[in-house]
């Protein structure tokens, strides 16, 4: 028999039977799919969203048969195109892997064998089906073509690490699509690329799925994305599905009382902290393996009733195709919110004071193997105690290193910051105690930046006793006030890092960084390493924090509708430049910079139309070898011609406080940013 | 890369320079003075000072060192004390010993160990692994003349007679005698590097197997065997690579008490010999050579494991 071939051809592409998972710890089977039941037609496109440890991931990886040795099938059936793929062993199995079922995974990075030249990992699928050499190379390089890579030849020769993250996931996409597979699975291929990039990889996505008969099953946790890329989705909560549906009608109509506390989560529509708080999901999702009443999210729910604990809810129609696993779908979304929508009182941000913080020039050259890299090219700007500067830009702008060199870490080849008028020494080992407890940083990935092996109220204590030099009684009480002002429950002091969740130990990162009553604290991309709830959280944290400390923050995220909802004035960096500076809705809606412009185009969003995107061609350059005249100009969507090449535009105030380094006068930027740019460059005219 | 290894002799030659000087400041102040040695308890003061001040011995101690040193750098260590015969005439025979030994060593040991390496991390958690990591370990904390002395006593003639309990000099013996003659100590050595090899060999295979590229490959739908050798080995068996580069001097340490052991006239033997008859000159010579030996083989190793791995090798190319 010819497993190649489906068994039934009109079978669906993929059906999963109400398919429970254990993965066995300590001794116990602890379940973690609980009975799941999906189809995804031929040629269909499925999104399957949901907090981190809800089983998404878990569902995929029984897919293509890779659960961890500790984890198994235990009820349901599993069918690929009519095959029964929980039977399969061996030959069989290795053969329905080849032939019927690729996967995109998160980290291209890591996905791809550091070992090997590019093209010998792509040629391993042509090979495996019985290409010779030649042959693989050729049918490698073509389907390299079919994913857009510029320079296939050059690619197939080089190694993973000397590929960017965007290109590591073409190769990853090539090599999946490159059997022509019934069924491909992305498990969040997006995350953690820049948003310019996600985009393009999601067009991509798009555009293959219509030439290639696949089926997709997207795995997100960002509902945006699967809007953009899927016709029906499903919600999964601790391990069951409890919506279903076709997208638009799930985002415009949802009817768990989970999606919709999901959807409220999100900052979106020019929602910002001045004029609501974020709406959360209170409490946790169960960990794996509990014992969880009749309806899985009743721990959660606001609508909760005792029903929903003895009696399991039905499949309830709300749509032709669209399911809720709730006694109460038809009233979810009048479910009360879980905080209080007022917004914190302004903090009144007086210009004519003198800044907090001013950074004048800054400049910072690296020196790689006798190449210098300017990754910060004279960057100035202002800070007023209570704001909030929100730092944008694709990877490789310069915001780390301008956030780094703020805080001491990076010595600055040139220019000068200073905190209160006063003149900050350049490097971290000559500031006093009160300068760096004035200047203060939470980073991304608190499971890092927090030592595993300290207690949070020793890890405060100590901080406490440098930073603010408080010791004994009186800093056990600081530390109970902190921990009491992240909202965190007093006995989290006694614990170490390990039993805290992703958003506690978001929460004691930021106690840490507010010991010692700091002036500024920069936020390194503090929320996305976290769910949607738990960042909506988080935001409002920070958003009291600032509100009863006047603390000004300096805000690095590539989530363009976080950065908005935070920030009083948004800094657009590209290759080490200030693009663009001015207040957050002016920066954010036009006229902007063309490279605003083009960021903006790039993030997929909830609602709405979905934008015309502005491909941005080709990768950041590179700051060694930085594009003569206005450094955007290889890129531009409003292009002018030779004097965007020859001259490198001024940052000039085109309106007050609006700052733009743009040859295209603002009037005309208005003019012209009513259209989309033409898909295709062509220099801009210029009346007059 | 040229730069990097520039870089990496120089700091060898640095600390080679270091080791010369304290070996010869620590050869000084040891008590004993080489006169009284040689020419024993009957010679006059008289005469002993005389020797002493032919050999040079007399002299201030910098003036002494530069004097060796500049001689050393051109392959001159000198003469014995004891007989007056060129230091290299004893050295590179014993050197040669010491290698054939060595090799002999690493011949038995490495593909043993990376192969209980490799199935105790595809076998993780179950009987094999731990009966292989637990025999690793326990061969890694016995001393290797323990080890010898346990073999000696087995195989030897005095229970099972299997190989001759002392190696000898085997001069002129055939390629056949000296591999049946030499087979105790080389296992000895063997056994005490298993242990620290297989371990390397076991975690980086279980990474490699944990990796993400390797459920890439074998969701391709690769053959296990095209999945463990191209995906998994590959990069799981870099580290044990440099590991056995560095092991090679920690061999020759433990050469110096095998060969004492079997009575097998090496590098260590002579070593140990010099040391005890005061013979700076060859003391000096063989610590110097184990010294070099020792800079050579991690070197390489670092150098290899550059060259396997492309993420170090293109570094600097970017």
């Amino acid at each position: 028999m010819n497993v190649a071939a489906p068994v039934e051809p009109d079978a669906a592409a993929l059906a999963l039977r109400d398919v429970e998972i254990v993965y066995r710890v300590r001794g116990r089977d602890r379940e973690v799919l609980r009975g799941v039941t999906l189809t995804i037609e031929k040629q269909g496109s499925y999104g399957l969203v949901g907090e981190s440890g809800c089983g998404k991931s878990t569902a995929a990886l029984s897919i293509v048969r890779y659960l961890p040795r500790n984890g198994r099938v235990t009820r349901g059936s599993i069918q690929v195109a009519g095959r029964d793929v929980l039977k399969l062993r061996g030959e069989s199995l290795r053969r329905y892997r080849r032939d019927a079922v690729s996967m995109v995974y998160q980290n291209p990075g890591s996905a791809l064998n550091p070992a090997l030249r590019v093209g010998r990992q792509v040629a391993e699928v042509f090979a495996l089906r019985g290409a010779d050499r030649s042959g693989a190379r050729e049918r490698s390089l073509a389907v390299l073509r079919e994913v857009n890579i510029a320079d296939p030849v050059s690619v197939l020769r080089r190694y993973p690490h000397q590929l960017s993250g965007g290109m590591q996931q073409r190769v990853i996409i090539a090599m999946a699509l490159a059997t022509n597979p019934e069924l491909l699975i992305l498990d969040e291929p997006t995350t953690g690329l820049d948003a310019t990039v996600e985009a393009e990889v999601l067009d991509l996505i798009g555009e293959l799925q219509e030439r290639f008969s696949t089926a997709v099953l997207f795995i997100s946790h960002n509902l945006a994305v699967i809007r953009k890329t899927c016709e029906r989705v499903g919600v999964l909560y601790a391990g069951e599905l409890v919506e279903e549906g076709p997208t638009e009608e799930i985002l415009q109509n949802p009817s768990h009382p989970y999606t919709v506390g999901l959807l409220r989560c999100i900052p979106r529509g020019g929602l910002r902290k001045d004029r609501g708080k974020l709406d959360t999901i209170p409490g946790f999702l169960p960990p794996i393996g509990v014992d969880l009443p009749a309806c899985v999210y009743v721990h959660r729910c606001a609508l909760a009733e005792e029903i929903c604990r003895v009696e399991k809810p039905a499949d309830y129609r709300v749509g032709e195709t669209h399911i809720s696993r709730c006694h109460f779908h038809d009233r979810a979304q009048e479910l009360p919110r879980a905080t209080d929508p007022t917004p914190a009182p302004g903090v009144g941000i007086d210009r004519l004071a003198i800044p907090l913080l001013r950074v004048d020039h800054l400049t910072k050259t690296f020196n790689q193997d006798g190449h210098e890299i300017k990754a910060l090219a004279g960057v100035s700007a202002v800070l007023w105690p209570g704001e909030t500067l929100g730092l944008v830009g694709e990877s490789g702008s310069g915001k780390t290193t301008f956030a780094r060199t703020l805080l001491g870490l990076v010595e600055p080849t040139a220019g000068t910051v200073e905190i209160d008028g006063n003149l900050m020494p350049p490097k971290l080992g000559e500031r006093s105690a009160a300068d760096v407890a004035a200047l203060q940083i939470v980073f991304q990935n608190p499971d890092s930046a927090l030592n595993r092996r300290h207690t949070v109220r020793r890890m405060l204590k100590r901080t406490l006793g440098k930073l603010a030099h408080v010791g004994g009684g009186d800093a056990e009480r600081r530390a109970q006030e902190l921990v009491e002002s992240v909202r965190l429950p007093e006995r989290a002091l006694s614990s170490r890092p390990t039993g805290l969740s992703g958003g506690q130990k978001q929460r004691v990162a930021i106690a840490r960084a507010f010991a010692g009553n700091p002036r500024l604290v920069v936020c390194d991309e503090p929320t996305s390493a976290l769910d949607v709830s738990v960042q909506a959280a988080i935001l409002n944290l920070l958003v009291d924090l600032q509100t009863s400390n006047r603390t000004s923050y300096v805000f690095i995220s590539h989530d363009l509708g976080v950065v908005s909802y935070l920030s009083d004035r948004i800094a657009v960096l590209y290759l080490g430049r200030l693009m663009e500076l001015g207040p957050a809705e002016t920066v954010f809606s036009p006229p902007h910079h063309p490279y605003t412009e083009a960021l903006l185009s790039a993030v997929p969003t909830i609602e709405g139309e979905q934008r015309t995107r502005i491909d941005l061609e080709g990768d950041i350059p590179s700051a060694a070898d930085p594009p003569t005249g206005c450094v955007f100009h290889t890129r531009c969507p409003r292009f002018l011609g030779e004097v965007c090449v020859e001259q490198e535009p001024p940052l000039a105030e085109v309106e007050p406080e609006h700052f733009i380094r743009c040859h295209i006068p603002i009037d005309e930027l208005r003019l012209i940013q009513k259209t989309a740019p033409p898909a295709e460059r062509v220099p801009v005219e210029l009346p007059g | 890369m040229l730069r990097y290894v520039l870089n990496r002799v120089a700091l060898g030659l640095v600390s080679l320079l270091l080791l010369s000087m304290m070996i010869f400041v620590a050869a000084q102040v040891l008590p004993g003075n080489p006169g009284r040695i040689v020419l024993g308890r009957e010679a006059t003061p008289n005469a002993v000072e005389q020797f002493n001040h032919a050999l040079g011995v007399d002299r201030p101690l910098p003036v002494r060192y530069a004097d060796w040193l500049s001689d050393a750098v051109r392959g001159d260590f000198g003469a014995n004390y004891t007989d007056g015969r060129a230091v290299t005439d004893d050295l590179v025979p014993a050197l040669q010993r010491s290698l054939f030994l060595a090799v002999y060593a690493f011949i038995l040991c490495i593909p043993i160990s990376i192969l209980a390496g490799v199935i105790a991390a595809l076998r993780r958690g179950r009987p094999t692994d731990r009966a292989i990591t637990v025999t690793g370990l326990s061969l890694a904390v016995i001393p290797e003349f323990v080890l010898g002395a346990i073999l000696v006593t087995l195989l030897g003639p005095a229970f099972l007679n299997w190989f001759p309990g002392i190696a000898g000099a085997l001069i002129d013996a055939s390629f056949v005698t000296k591999v049946d003659s030499l087979f105790m100590p080389a296992l000895a050595l063997a056994l005490v590097l298993f242990g620290y090899i297989a371990r390397m060999a076991r975690a980086g295979t279980m990474e490699a197997l944990d990796a993400d590229f390797t459920r890439t490959a074998t969701l391709k739908g690769l053959k296990q065997r095209q999945v463990m050798v191209r995906h998994v080995l590959r990069n799981g068996l870099l580290p044990t690579i440099a590991v056995i580069s560095t092991q090679v001097g920690y061999l020759f340490g433990g050469i110096v008490a095998i060969e004492k052991l079997f009575g097998y006239p090496g590098i260590g033997f002579l070593t140990v010999t010099s040391a005890q008859i005061k013979n700076f000159p060859m003391l000096l010579a063989c610590v110097l050579v184990i010294g070099v030996i020792y800079f050579v083989a991690t070197l390489a190793g670092d150098l290899l494991t550059a060259a396997l791995n492309p993420r170090v090798r293109l570094a600097r190319q970017s």
